[in-house]
């Protein structure tokens, strides 16, 4: 038996447990938690504050994306998501439940070959699959609540990211079967990423069996099969 | 060479434009605030690399600090009447789809064609640079076809960020968190404790211990590249594949998944799951984490069997 680490730096995980738990503030909780694992493994306060800023800086990709909301503003002004919502109106075969059960097919298909960028939260979901899916549930079920009329929106959002995620990794050139291959290599263990990429296509059929069935329950109970 | 540093500049002037519009809304409830908020991340933008660590580590603490005192809050920025878009989908009909898809087209053709450009694009940020490149294009267009006042652009943006708010700038702070867990040895300790909870000789323990253990450290880390090294040093590789003969690929590739499992239930995975709660306007933060439940419970238990049925 090898002794026990310190424990300490695991502090900023409890902070995070916490913090979430009691809904603070994320960004709070966040640096709270920097602080509590910098802070146990022993660095200074003015050492975490030089990571913190050193990791943001390296960091800035990760927000360039919110560079295209213009775009998305300027389609909204023009009347994308009126458009959408009359489109619906007129196609009474789409419920919302199709419309999600196809999207997830085509965001798996369209991730699987590597295409993850062309669509997303910002992208589509917003301006155009959202409304498409709130009209074709307004017009199914006119009594529609509030409290409804969220949760097919939410459900909206969660069918992009069942899509993106389990249909990526059945494109070999993927971040994560590359970060796979990468420590197995690191192991001396030697595999291709067509070999990795195979055992993703059994977890993308169960992926869209659970979801889309979901998906046509939901639109059961809201009041007309889907 | 056209990467990363042209498209800093990029996104700081798109933020620098709403902090200044935010600077001109007299009726902005928080306007120094939300000024300062959207200038200091464009500052960040561009001129990060000249801020030292410590200039950026205050930044950051400052950003917090004015997201806690209620920036960047909501102004009202110029738009369009409901009664004016209903007129325009009437007027230009289905034709008003197709710079919706300048975008996607643009990084579907970047992806295939930046690459062969020779050295006038960095090959490492294809995508990053078909989505600025892409913006543009899309923004010009629509621009010349819509024919907006001109500063429709900066004041269209900044009614989606005022929307979003503070939540914006969580994706890149965790990732940055993520970087201290690192630089604290988070990963290698919760690696070393991982095996003490698996009970002598048990296969499906094993397996379980795994599997939950990817889905819950990715909980809480948000992202399963983060756990994939943990939970596959501290487990995958030592107890499964060298103790128990497990194939690697199997336990590689399907303990992947199990972990984004957890991405679909976690809070911490901000721009999956709390971005787009703030985007569609949800009044509940956690919303979209709450519609994924059910998808993401059955699918882990699927993974969990995949590896214990299928890699030994």
């Amino acid at each position: 038996m090898t002794t026990l680490p310190s424990l300490w730096p695991l502090a900023g995980i409890a902070i995070v447990v916490i913090g979430f738990g009691l809904r603070a503030n994320p960004l709070a909780v966040v640096v709270l938690a920097a602080f509590g694992s910098g802070l146990g493994a022993g660095l200074s306060v003015v050492e975490v504050v030089a990571a913190l800023g050193k990791a943001f800086n390296q960091n800035r990709y990760v927000s360039v994306p919110w560079l295209a909301l213009p775009v998305i503003g300027l389609m909204e002004r023009a009347g994308l998501q009126e458009q959408a919502r009359r489109v619906i109106a007129s196609a009474r075969a789409a419920t919302a439940a199709r419309i999600l059960i196809l999207y997830l097919g085509l965001r798996q298909i369209t991730a699987a070959l590597g295409l993850t960028q062309i669509a997303g939260h910002a992208q589509t979901v917003r301006p155009l699959l959202a409304p498409m899916v709130e009209a074709a549930a307004e017009r199914d079920n006119p009594a529609i609540t509030e409290d409804e009329r969220h949760k097919v929106k939410a459900m909206a959002a969660a069918t992009d990211n069942v899509g993106i995620f389990f249909g990526e990794d059945i494109f070999i050139a993927i971040a994560s079967i590359l970060l796979i291959k990468g420590f197995l290599e690191g192991a001396g263990i030697i595999v291709q990423p067509l070999q990795l990429s195979v055992w993703a296509i059994p977890t993308a059929i169960a992926a869209f069996a659970v979801h889309g069935l979901r998906l046509w329950r939901m639109g059961r109970v809201s009041g007309k099969a889907g | 060479m056209i990467g990363l540093p042209a498209l800093y500049t990029l996104a700081g002037l798109v933020f620098a434009g709403w902090a200044a519009a935010t600077l001109l809304d007299r009726q902005h409830p928080r306007r120094l605030r939300g000024a300062a908020f959207w200038g200091l991340i464009a500052a960040s933008f561009l001129a990060g690399d000249a801020l030292g660590d410590m200039g950026n580590g205050v930044l950051v603490l400052a950003l917090v600090g004015l997201a806690l005192a209620g920036a960047p809050g909501k102004g009202q920025p110029a738009t369009s009447s409901s009664e004016d878009r209903a007129a325009s989908a009437a007027a230009r009909g289905n034709r008003l789809f197709l710079p919706a898809l300048v975008m996607p087209g643009v990084a579907l053709a970047g992806t295939f064609l930046l690459p062969r450009l020779g050295g006038l694009f960095d090959p490492k940020q294809v995508t990053l640079v078909s989505l600025g490149l892409g913006a543009m294009l899309a923004a010009a267009a629509l621009m010349a076809w819509t024919r907006p006042p001109a500063s429709a652009a900066v004041q269209e943006g900044r009614r989606l960020a005022e929307n979003v708010g503070w939540a914006m700038l969580l994706p890149q702070l965790l990732a940055s968190l993520g970087m201290v867990f690192g630089l604290a040895g988070v990963g290698d300790i919760v690696g070393s404790l991982a095996p003490l909870a698996i009970p002598d000789g048990s296969r499906l323990a094993a397996v379980v211990a795994f599997t939950g253990g990817m889905a819950i450290f990715t909980i809480l880390m948000g992202n399963a590249f983060a756990a994939f090294p943990v939970m596959m040093g501290g487990i995958g590789l030592p107890v499964l594949v060298l103790g128990l003969g497990a194939n690697p690929v199997v336990v590689g590739a399907v303990g992947m998944l199990a972990g984004f499992c957890g991405t679909l239930l976690s809070p911490m995975a901000a721009n999956f799951n709390i971005v787009p709660a703030a985007l569609l306007e949800l009044p509940d933060r956690h919303a979209v984490i709450r519609a994924q439940v059910g998808t993401a419970l059955p699918l882990w238990l699927f993974n969990t069997a995949l590896i214990w049925g299928f890699a030994f």
